[in-house]
């Protein structure tokens, strides 16, 4: 057997198989101003060291959150992370492990997964969760499809105050299938126009997104949302899916007891760094009807021969090692590293000290907010309840602002328009996590105000 | 060895088919055999009631530990009533395959159909033959 990968010949048979002329076709879904043409710009030998110092030079010229004062957010958040979890983190029985594959003789892995989703079915409200998936947007994706496939409805209403970058995963997921992805529109508040909804709702909706606090950081109105929902025929009512920052469930009403049957959520805040963006770890909540269809791996607790507690994979038959190509989802894996970093951050936190979190950022955002508004020329966006992010509408383009507060040592924010279709380019999107000091907002509104002059 | 009931029809796919004396409705299950070869059945999933079947066409699965395996209509026709028993009780399909363990009631729609159905001495020879 020759252990040479993909001959030119392999190659061939392969491209045959498929329909195509040219490897190069394969590629050709990406946008052709990333691709690389050519090869690397490398030398073709260089002295160790000499490499090492060219890799630091270019290092050098980024600017890590960590240096900085970081009020930017948008999804991936500046949190504290407690020592304890790059402690534990960094234990090799943990750090060297993968997804179970031999599950039950890992028994410490598995209940370090048990206790990540006992803590996110508890956060949620709802019955039970898997054990992670790679991000957020993905998780909302995989969701989106499988309430599609559970009420045979095609139909996928999604916020347009949901975060793009989620908005442009579930397009792409669902770009090869026979679903329809329909937005339904903010009211003049910044959150969910509830009047459109309703129209929007017709006996193809199988499923209802909601972002909760929305990409703008405001708290939607669940309540009113939940009455909107229940006052439609059961024809047109869809199921509600909530992608939920979990950081907020230590002050708002969790997505299982507004009528959500999933939450999704990205658990970066719950004790990880930024890093560059990734990698992430998302979490899917379910109630009991919907575990058969929900993707991922699920660990459950039970008893051994002589009567002590174990753990294991459970109903792995939905997945696709076994369901094979009706598997409702590919997804086989978990996020294992970072799923224990949110277990032993929670763990560490305790239920008082998660509250006290989310009142953190609740108290120092709105510092940051009040501090702002009486700012000359400055505002906030919307005049609507926020947790701890909010839009500001600032007196010269956003990106201005960012590019003199960075040489000021400070990350001001992220240039909405630049992101989101329609906004303005006066708006900035500022996020206040728990770990900004009461003199680092106080500097950062001074400096804010310094600036708006010019 | 498996039971197979003389007055039965069968399918490729391990179903029993009881046609009712006025050839109107069909009542399906899952053969002896097949639950032999499945295991303990964990979970079904049932259709609707009122949901329109077409001959072949996948209607539900039927869960093992350790596998999964669909649910095929042996007749086309309407579903007119689901076995409820079985969402809290699948293992009644290892225990009465024939009789509790029923799954679905269909209205006929082609009766012509049955005829592509086989015989209790069919279905034997197939299983013999280690089908």
């Amino acid at each position: 057997m020759p252990y040479v990968q993909h001959t030119e010949a392999d190659q061939r048979e392969m491209l045959a198989a498929i329909g195509k002329a040219r490897l190069e076709d394969l590629f050709s879904a990406i946008p052709a101003e990333i691709r690389l043409r050519g090869p690397l710009g490398i030398p073709p030998g260089a002295a160790e060291y000499d490499v090492l110092r060219d890799l630091q030079g270019l290092a050098a010229r980024n600017h890590p959150a960590g240096g900085m004062i970081s009020f930017l957010g948008a999804g991936i958040y500046d949190g504290l992370v407690p020592s304890v979890v790059g402690a534990i983190l960094s234990r090799s029985e943990f750090y060297t492990a993968y997804t179970p594959y031999q599950a039950e003789v890992s028994q410490g892995t598995l209940q370090t997964i048990y206790e990540f989703q006992s803590m996110i079915a508890h956060l949620t409200g709802l019955d039970l969760a898997n054990a992670s998936m790679y991000d957020g947007s993905t998780a909302l994706a995989e969701c989106a499809m499988l309430l599609t496939d559970h009420t045979h409805r095609r139909r996928i209403l999604a916020p347009a105050g949901l975060n793009p970058r989620w908005r442009a995963v579930l397009d792409t997921y669902v770009s090869d299938l026979d679903l329809e992805v329909v937005t339904v529109p903010n009211g003049p508040d910044g959150r969910m126009d509830l009047a459109a909804l309703a129209t929007l709702c017709n006996d193809g909706t199988g499923v209802l997104l909601l972002q909760q606090p929305n990409f703008f950081g405001l708290v939607e109105d669940t309540t009113a949302l939940q009455r909107v929902l229940q006052g439609l025929p059961a024809e047109r009512r869809p199921e509600l899916a909530v992608a939920v920052d979990p950081v907020s469930l230590g002050v708002l009403v969790p997505p299982g007891e507004y009528g959500a049957v999933i939450a999704v959520g990205e658990g970066q805040s719950l004790g990880l760094p930024q890093f560059f963006g990734g990698p992430l770890v998302g979490f899917v909540a379910c109630d009991r009807a919907h575990v058969r269809k929900i993707p991922g791996r699920l660990v459950g607790a039970t008893q051994d021969s002589e009567g002590r507690r174990g753990y294991v994979l459970t109903l792995q038959t939905r997945e696709q090692h076994i369901r094979r190509e009706k598997a409702t989802s590919n997804i086989c894996t978990n996020q294992a590293l970072l799923a224990l970093a949110v277990t032993v951050y929670l763990a560490a936190l305790g239920e008082g000290g998660f509250r006290e979190l989310a009142h953190m950022c609740l108290v120092k955002a709105h510092r940051l907010g009040d501090a702002i508004r009486r700012l000359p020329g400055y505002a906030l966006r919307w005049d609507t309840p926020y947790f701890r992010e909010f839009v500001v509408r600032c007196p010269r383009p956003a990106r201005d602002l960012i590019a003199a507060a960075k040489s000021h040592g400070v990350v001001a924010g992220l240039d909405l328009a630049a992101h989101m279709p329609g906004c303005d380019e006066r708006d900035l999107l500022v996020a206040v996590t728990e770990k900004r000091s009461d003199a680092e907002i106080d500097h950062f509104a001074a400096l804010l105000g310094r600036l708006g002059g010019r | 060895m498996a039971e197979v009931p003389k007055d039965l029809k069968y399918t490729e796919q391990h179903e029993w088919v009881h046609i009712s004396d006025d050839g109107t409705e069909a009542t399906v299950g899952i053969t002896d055999f097949a639950q032999g070869e499945l295991g303990d059945i964990v979970y079904v999933e049932l259709p609707e009631e009122g949901a329109a079947l077409e001959q072949m066409e996948s209607f539900g699965t039927i869960e093992a530990v350790k596998t999964v395996e669909d649910l095929y209509a042996p007749l086309s026709g309407e579903v007119l009533e689901v076995n409820h028993l079985l969402t809290d009780k699948p293992t009644l399909i290892n225990e009465s395959p024939y009789d509790e363990g029923w799954i679905v009631r269909i209205r006929i729609d082609k009766p012509g159909e049955a005829a592509t159905l086989l015989s209790a001495d069919e279905y034997r020879e197939r299983i013999a033959e280690g089908a």
